[in-house]
């Protein structure tokens, strides 16, 4: 009889504690008596004055406190991309690498990137039978853009499936490591993103990465387009 | 049988304390409407179209937030972003306008850390450099400094630990500052040219520049520094550098 009368009293205590509804609407109605007596200092206003004369016994209530800055933010964007690069004079080859954003406003954003490719051969190369006109090819460069949401959107892709997009600028600057060297870069292009959902997105960004060489004998800047596939996530 | 019911009384005490707790835990915030209603865009931005509207009274879940818009929840499931600024119209539990607070110029004045990039002219190299810094009190400050710079004969990394940053005036909306710092610099010569050896080279410098706080927690700086690189050969050598970015501080 006694073990039957502890289950029951102790399935009666789970329901109760487990219970979503009655707890935080207890807790609410005791934050909202503990807001009043804690929230302004004594002597403002003499209504919480009288409230905080008045309890004589004290309820030992921690009250929860409601900030909004509390409110957990997703400014930051990671992501992985994967595209193609024409590296001036060298082909066109694949490039993939790593993106961070951090959305500073709704407008305005700040994105680093670090990309990967290798250089094919010249023309020269190809014709001048077994001449190598460069013994490293790794092709690596960072940097740095301010970018720009120009055209906030949405894009309708089924009847019931809208995504929001946003078609923006970006410019920065940046280091390319090629040939061996090290090399000053501007970046600037334009980019399509999509969110996908809360927590991702897709973009397709279009840049050119400029930069003085001389490496074919003579000065000039060299133009290497990028088009490459962002898969980002927010944090 | 009494201790019996003892226990269970202090079973059941500590399990609803412990909800208590637990319910703190995954902070829900709840915002009713005071406005005659609030407008729920379908993007974090103000040109995604309204969708909805919340009315006066109604209570809304804050999920999330992305810059100046927050991902509110209906009570009955619509979710949608609303902004800040209509946000601040709303009444939290305990019936107070919502404080939704941003780093202003205090939090500005009285920051820890600082990040940020910036690019200029290294004595006629291009130079891009990335920085942290840590502020031990409002005036005095360590950053850590790596830089690239390029040109058509040499490219130079330079690497500084110690940067000591003094800020007379961080109160100011455009801040002086000075800088006394230390460092190695690497010159690598452009591998067009003959060949000649890679050589590091330690050097101090000092400087001064500018901050100046723009928006939420972002900055922008314009500095000169003047190098003095203590090479092997019998004269110093002394470099100018202007460099000008953007930062963040948190």
């Amino acid at each position: 009889m006694e073990s039957r009368f502890r289950v029951f009293l102790l399935i009666a205590a789970l329901a109760l504690s487990a219970s979503p509804v009655l707890i935080p609407m207890a807790s609410a109605a005791e934050e909202k008596a503990g807001d009043k007596a804690e929230q302004k200092p004594a002597g403002e206003n003499p209504v919480n004055e009288v409230i905080q004369q008045d309890p004589v016994i004290q309820p030992e209530v921690k009250r929860r406190e409601v900030k909004q800055a509390d409110v957990e933010t997703e400014n930051f964007e990671i992501g992985v991309f994967a595209g193609i690069l024409s590296i001036e004079d060298f082909g066109t080859n694949p490039v993939y690498g790593v993106s961070l954003d951090y959305h500073v406003t709704e407008d305005l954003f700040v994105q680093g990137r670090l990309g990967y490719s290798e250089a094919g051969t010249t023309s020269f190369e190809r014709l001048g039978g077994g001449v190598t006109l460069l013994a490293d090819r790794e092709y690596i460069y960072y940097d740095v853009a301010l970018g720009y949401n120009l055209l906030p959107g949405e894009a309708y892709l089924t009847r019931d499936s809208a995504y929001t997009t946003s078609l923006y600028l970006i410019a920065g600057a940046g280091n390319t490591e090629f040939a061996g060297d090290n090399f000053f870069t501007i970046v600037w292009g334009a980019g399509y993103a999509v969110t996908a959902s809360d927590w991702f997105a897709v973009h397709m960004d279009f840049r050119d990465h400029m930069f003085d060489i001389d490496i074919t004998g003579e000065d000039k800047t060299s133009h290497n387009l990028e088009a490459s596939l962002n898969i980002t996530f927010y944090f | 049988m009494r201790k019996c019911f003892i226990t269970l009384f202090l079973l059941v005490s500590s399990l609803s304390v412990s909800s208590l707790s637990s319910a703190d835990e995954p902070e829900q915030h709840f915002v009713k409407v005071a406005d005659p209603y609030i407008e729920m865009h379908t993007g974090a931005g103000r040109g995604y179209p309204i969708f909805y509207v919340a009315a006066r009274g109604e209570w809304v879940q804050l999920l999330y937030r992305k810059t100046d818009w927050f991902r509110v929840k209906t009570e009955d499931g619509k979710e949608g972003w609303v902004s800040a600024a209509q946000l601040s119209m709303t009444l939290n539990p305990s019936g107070e306008r919502v404080d939704i607070r941003d780093p202003n110029e205090k939090d500005f004045v009285v920051r820890d850390w600082e990040y940020g990039a910036m690019i200029g002219d290294f004595e006629g190299l291009a130079v891009i450099s990335f920085y942290g810094g840590y502020h031990f009190t409002e005036n005095i400050s360590n950053e850590i400094i790596l830089s690239q710079a390029s040109g058509t004969v040499s490219s130079k990394t330079i690497l500084s630990l110690l940067n000591i940053v003094h800020e007379p005036f961080p109160e100011w909306t455009v801040s002086p500052y000075f800088t006394l710092g230390t460092g190695w610099i690497r010159t690598e010569p452009k591998s067009t040219l003959a060949v000649t050896r890679d050589r590091t080279d330690q050097y101090a410098n000092y400087g001064l520049g500018v901050r100046m706080h723009l928006t939420k927690r972002f900055l922008l700086r314009v500095e000169y520094k003047n190098y003095v690189i203590f090479t092997s050969r019998d004269d110093n050598e002394e470099i100018a550098e202007w460099k000008a970015g953007f930062g963040f501080f948190f």
